[in-house]
């Protein structure tokens, strides 16, 4: 398991891995402002920030993104920009294209499609930028956050209905629980559970990828809203969303440094008490 | 510059990590799923298999937060907005709280729907019951839905901003849009609203006519409306609009002409989907 004297403990958040969920780049920044305030005054940020590393990629899929703001057409864009196959199509979905399942289900073979996985598992080179950075490193992540929109949901793994992740009942009760520290910042609900459950089944997520490294506290944030302005979220509900998912990203990362960090500083105090009274002395 | 520094990185330890890759996937998936079976749903006698491809679809009492339930429910919302929207009346689904699903032999599937429905502009919330019958077969037909004990949010008054609008329009002021609405900040010009609301309202015999158990549409965005000559004392609008298919993620587009007044509410004409625009027709076509 984790050796918390070893190398230094993380936790990873991207969002806008879709480029058109632009309330997710807007969280991310909205985040790190808010933890770079907050440890001045608070303890408890302080320590979590003194004995983890936070990773945060505001704007994975940058091409996706900037071709999403070029016009009124390309507003609705969701893929990276990668030429397809034949020249004339573009974009693979990069939530489909990690190797975790890799083409299995939900997924279109068309490379116009919306889901459109790539010409295979992790073909792209935002796909590949992560799974190098977080898979060389992967013993060290407590926490995998990814970030999209829309739909008020927590999606814990996985995506294939035929696969459980082992911590089930742990991923259920720290998502149930991030969802009413959400519900209590805006009374906006958040419904958690499977992809397959909740919303639908798919493969080569990001989320699914990050669990079958052993990452344990792996979770998809859909934001608001539930389709009445969809991806195009006004401004004035920026702020309040932020707020309530920053809410919840917090109780899922108090979680896993809790479970890390307050358990081993006990167990080290135990086994120097132990080792004192034992008369035994360690250079 | 990482991000090639990454990739070079990758590319040179393609064979080391790759392996790894590929090998810790299926293992690490294996175990979990041998160690921890399928968690048994709250209601032991009902087996919730999750439809893939091709559907083995619940049947029995739904959870309300699972998609079977929630997809039958926004039928519902599409529904109340097609018979009773208008300008200023646009309904939103709220909550799922129960739900039962049945095969109604050889004609299709059958769900009786507890929910709550919100009316969007004057921020009211009822419970309401629905049914919902999705008919199989190769003919395509609409999905039907029937509604009960939600009077209150059907009575929704909203007739004296429904005749003043009507009048305006009838005679003084046409509308044609410039912008799309929501824009790409989600931001609608007041005056524009009450006919983004009508384009909804609209499109929600769209959505009610196309969806099926493994869709869930929502308006991603309205292109365009245009009103055109009043027919018939009916004020009458061509409009295109961008749909949001949640399980395809993709955006479907649709003309649609429809008539609307505070009597006869909205009725729509014609209605035509637009090919998929690829992107080399995206280039070919001069702007």
């Amino acid at each position: 398991m984790h050796q918390p004297f070893e190398g230094s403990q993380a936790i990873w958040m991207d969002c806008g891995i879709h480029a058109r969920e632009w309330i997710a780049p807007a969280f991310c920044q909205y985040f790190v402002r808010q933890i770079l305030q907050t440890y001045k005054t608070d303890a408890k940020m302080e320590a979590m920030m003194t004995n983890m590393d936070f990773y945060i990629t505001p704007v994975l899929n940058i091409d996706g993104y900037m071709f999403s703001w070029k016009n009124s057409s390309t507003r609705l864009w969701r893929k990276n920009r990668s030429p397809g196959p034949s020249g004339d199509c573009y974009g693979t979905d990069l939530n489909r294209n990690f190797d975790a399942n890799w083409g299995t289900i939900r997924v279109s073979s068309d490379c116009n499609s919306d889901i459109y996985p790539g010409r295979g598992p992790i073909s792209e080179p935002e796909a590949q930028a992560v799974t190098y950075f977080v898979g060389s490193r992967k013993e060290d992540f407590l926490c995998f956050l990814t970030i999209h929109s829309y739909g008020q949901l927590l999606l814990i793994p996985y995506g294939h209905p035929d696969f459980t992740a082992s911590n089930y009942d742990e991923l259920m009760k720290v998502g149930e629980e991030a969802a009413e520290a959400i519900l209590k910042v805006h009374g906006k609900t958040y419904r958690v559970g499977t992809s397959p459950a909740v919303l639908y089944p798919n493969s080569g997520s990001s989320r699914d990828w990050a669990r079958m490294q052993d990452i344990p506290l792996t979770f998809t944030f859909e934001l608001r809203d539930n389709g009445t302005y969809g991806f195009e979220l006004p401004q004035e509900e920026i702020q309040p969303t932020c707020e309530e998912a920053y809410s919840g990203a917090l109780h899922i990362i108090t979680y896993a440094h809790d479970k890390t960090f307050n358990g081993a500083a006990a167990t080290a105090a135990a086994l120097w008490t132990t080792l004192l009274a034992l008369g035994v002395h360690l250079m | 510059m990482g991000l090639r520094r990454a990739i070079v990185l990758v590319a040179l330890m393609e064979v080391t990590w790759s392996l790894n890759v590929t090998t810790i996937g299926p293992e690490t998936v294996s175990t979990d799923a041998s160690a921890h079976p399928e968690p048994a749903e709250e209601n032991t006698e009902q087996k919730e298999a999750v439809a893939a491809e091709e559907d083995v679809m619940a049947t029995g009492e739904l959870n309300p937060n699972h998609y079977p339930a929630q997809r039958a429910a926004k039928l519902v919302q599409h529904y109340l907005n097609a018979r009773y929207g208008s300008p200023y009346k646009l309904f939103g689904l709220k909550e799922v709280h129960s739900g039962n699903a049945e095969e109604v032999a050889d004609s299709g599937r059958k769900y009786q729907l507890e929910i709550s429905v919100h009316e969007i502009i004057s921020n009211t919330k009822e419970k309401c019951s629905a049914e919902v019958f999705f008919p199989s077969g190769a003919k395509q037909l609409s999905p039907q839905v029937q509604v009960s004990a939600c009077e209150e949010i059907l009575k929704l008054d909203a007739k004296s901003e429904e005749e003043a609008l009507y009048q305006q329009y009838k005679t003084n002021k046409t509308v044609r849009t410039e912008e799309r609405l929501p824009d790409s900040y989600g931001h609608i010009d007041p005056e524009m609203t009450p006919f983004w609301h009508l384009s909804i309202v609209a499109s929600s015999f769209i959505m009610l006519k196309e969806s099926t158990e493994n869709t869930l549409y929502n308006v991603a965005q309205v292109a365009n409306i245009t009103q055109l000559a009043t027919e018939n004392d009916q004020l009458k609008f061509d409009c295109h609009v961008l749909l949001h298919e949640m399980v395809s993620q993709e955006i479907p587009q649709w003309k649609l002409l429809f008539t609307w007044s505070p009597a006869e509410g909205v009725k729509v004409l014609h209605t035509e989907q637009l090919p998929h625009v690829h992107e080399f027709e995206k280039r070919a076509k001069p702007n």
